[in-house]
């Protein structure tokens, strides 16, 4: 029972880490319709800029400030740059453009802050609650985790229910055609659609490297993770991308629990493949019909 | 000149190739016993690298499927062969047979899913493989030997063979030239059975999936089953090629199979154009002949050995991107535009 409690307590804070990856994705997506399969190793990249802050004696949050900032430089720039001339082309294009940033970003954070495992602190306390005499797997970190993500995931919320901005971005998601005719500067929006995503990934980067070792390829299997639990609310929906990061937390922590860790990424393509066979469209989404 | 082509060329599909590919051969074997030792050895990998990216531009190129997990394929095929490898009792042909059908099988499995996808959902679905199934051999250490991995007893050369070659070239056969020998074999067969497949009825419907889905099923193609086909013929190559890499490397362990050796397969046919063969080889060449280079320019330029090491999947990642952006049809595709550049020049005068 102790244990259950447990893996399902880290499944939780897991779990709130992939959503904030998943939102990630899913504002991309919802903007340009294209997967950034480099979203991990541009997380990775801005995590290890706060490392680097951070090792030269500057404060835990000078590092997540800047780490937090880069990204936004980093997704405007990835947009404006290289992703431009392939949005609205053939979709094999721009998947394997995003899969080339991938592997050289991931080549040059090892050249530049080297391949070795490097520990990253942790801002809080690592040692579980007690409660009731037994120390539980929730800690101080978790508690910022999760209230991390939540407070960006409000922060869209507002961003895109009552701002004049937010409005503009979404419809130029919407429909790219009408929003131009409407006097919306939808190059404008799309780069900033992608610098705010590329800040809500370096987020969940940072909240994994915390109180854990980071090289440069140990947002790898975050890319699969973020990317079922994405499919899993249906891609369109920032709401189903949450519940789909929590369920796919919980789901690898038990697989990861009682059955072995290295099956934990079998385990998400086993549910993503059941997914996308069963209910194409994600578990939440109320469109009645779309091609994967 | 045209004209003259055509009359010394056999009109048969099959005979060109099979003249192309014996050509190849006797190219192969003056090459290899030529060059060095370690020459060699880089012609052995090569053999692997270009039978994965042959299979995968067939998959990529004309079926319009884009598979990051060809890296794991080929772990299949590594494992089976250095199983079946381990006591010495069955012969090495045998063992790339099996790996083969094995991967082949693991294919179908995987084409059945992959067949309901397109485009991002199965690049995520293929990723998710290449990232898990090297956790298969850690989970399962007893058989598959974990991190370490399992070594490979690689095939002696036959004493006839290097009695023969002797003979012909008055050089010893070493065993790096012979397992370079086996690679070239293997990938001119593949090549051979790959541009007749290409050429024929297959390759055609293939084509016309990957170009419109609709007017594919209104022609009564079934869209499904032709989309397993390719991947299982994809695959295939892959088992073979992890099988050839086995021997080669003598090893098959996890850390030879990363999502870096799926997405440089990737790299491999984009850049030498997706959907030709030729193009890919050109790619394979470039995995085995651009990392020594680029390694060697990075330690001369004051980077650590380690640093060097990581400046060939960079230009990769650079390459990949550069190559989408300013020439999405790859070094074939540049080719293929000069040549029709030049022959509206040479018909307008």
């Amino acid at each position: 029972m102790q244990q259950f409690l447990n893996v399902t307590l880290g499944g939780l804070a897991q779990g709130a880490i992939y959503a904030a990856f998943a939102l990630a994705l899913v504002l991309i997506w919802r903007a340009t319709r294209i997967i950034n399969f480099a979203q991990g190793a541009m997380a990775m990249f801005t995590t290890y800029l706060a490392l680097v802050l951070i090792e030269s004696g500057q404060s835990y949050w000078t590092g997540f400030a800047v780490a937090l900032a880069g990204g936004l430089v980093l997704g405007a720039l990835v947009e404006r740059v290289v992703m431009r001339p392939v949005e609205g082309g053939p979709e094999l294009n721009a998947v394997i453009v995003t899969l080339g940033l991938f592997v050289a970003l991931q080549a040059l954070a090892a050249i530049l802050f080297g391949a070795t495992f490097q520990s990253f602190p942790a801002p809080f306390g690592l040692r579980g609650f007690t409660v009731g005499g037994t120390t539980i797997a929730f800690t101080p970190f978790s508690v910022f985790v999760i209230g991390s993500v939540v407070v960006v995931m409000l922060g869209l919320v507002a961003l895109f229910r009552f701002t004049d901005l937010g409005l503009r971005m979404r419809a130029s998601a919407f429909s790219q055609e009408v929003a131009r005719l409407l006097g919306v500067r939808v190059g404008r929006m799309l780069t900033l659609g992608w610098a705010f995503a590329a800040v809500v990934g370096s987020l969940a980067g940072l909240l994994i490297a915390g109180g854990n070792l980071v090289h440069p390829a140990y947002m790898d299997a975050v890319i699969v993770y973020g990317f079922v639990a994405a499919v899993l609310g249906g891609l369109e929906s920032p709401a189903g991308a949450v519940a789909g990061g929590l369920i796919i937390g919980l789901a690898l922590s038990y697989v990861s629990g009682y059955l072995g860790s290295e099956l934990v990424t079998l385990a998400a393509l086993a549910i993503l493949v059941a997914v996308l066979l069963v209910r194409p469209h994600g578990l939440f989404s109320r469109v009645a019909e779309r091609r994967v | 000149m045209r004209a003259l082509v055509h009359r010394v060329l056999p009109s048969s599909v099959l005979l060109r190739h099979v003249l192309a590919v014996l050509a190849a051969l006797v190219v192969v074997v003056l090459v290899l016993e030529t060059t060095s030792q370690f020459r060699n050895s880089q012609f052995a990998t090569m053999s692997y690298y270009a039978i994965a990216a042959v299979g995968l531009t067939v998959l990529t190129g004309l079926n319009g499927q884009i598979s990051l997990g060809h890296g794991a394929l080929m772990a299949v095929g590594a494992y089976t062969t250095a199983l079946l490898l381990a006591d010495g009792a069955v012969p090495f042909p045998l063992a790339m047979l099996a790996a083969t059908a094995v991967t082949a099988l693991v294919g179908v499995v995987v084409g059945a899913a992959a067949a309901r996808l397109h485009g991002p959902y199965l690049a995520g679905a293929t990723l998710a493989l290449a990232v898990g199934v090297p956790g298969l051999a850690i989970y399962f250490d007893g058989l598959l030997g974990g991190e370490q991995g399992l070594r490979v007893s690689s095939p002696r050369p036959p004493d006839w063979l290097d009695d023969a070659l002797y003979f012909l070239t008055a050089n010893d056969l070493t065993g790096a030239k012979y397992l370079a020998y086996l690679g070239w074999g293997t990938l001119l067969l593949v090549l051979l059975l790959l541009a007749n497949l290409m050429a024929g009825r297959y390759g055609r419907v293939w084509r016309a999936v990957r170009d419109d889905e609709v007017a594919a099923e209104l022609a009564g193609l079934r869209l499904g089953r032709l989309r397993v086909l390719a991947f299982v013929v994809s695959a295939a190559c892959a088992g073979l090629a992890g099988s050839v890499l086995a021997m080669v490397v003598r090893l098959a362990a996890p850390s030879g199979f990363t999502i870096v050796l799926s997405l440089s397969l990737l790299t491999a046919v984009v850049v030498g154009g997706l959907g030709s063969l030729t193009g890919a080889l050109l790619g394979s060449a470039l995995l085995v002949f651009l990392p020594p280079a680029v390694t060697n320019v990075g330690t001369s330029a004051g980077l650590t050995g380690v640093q060097a090491a990581q400046l060939a999947p960079f230009v990769y990642g650079v390459v990949l991107v550069v190559v989408m952006l300013v020439a999405p049809g790859g070094v074939m595709g540049l080719v293929r535009s000069w040549r029709r550049r030049g022959l509206r020049q040479g018909g307008s005068r």
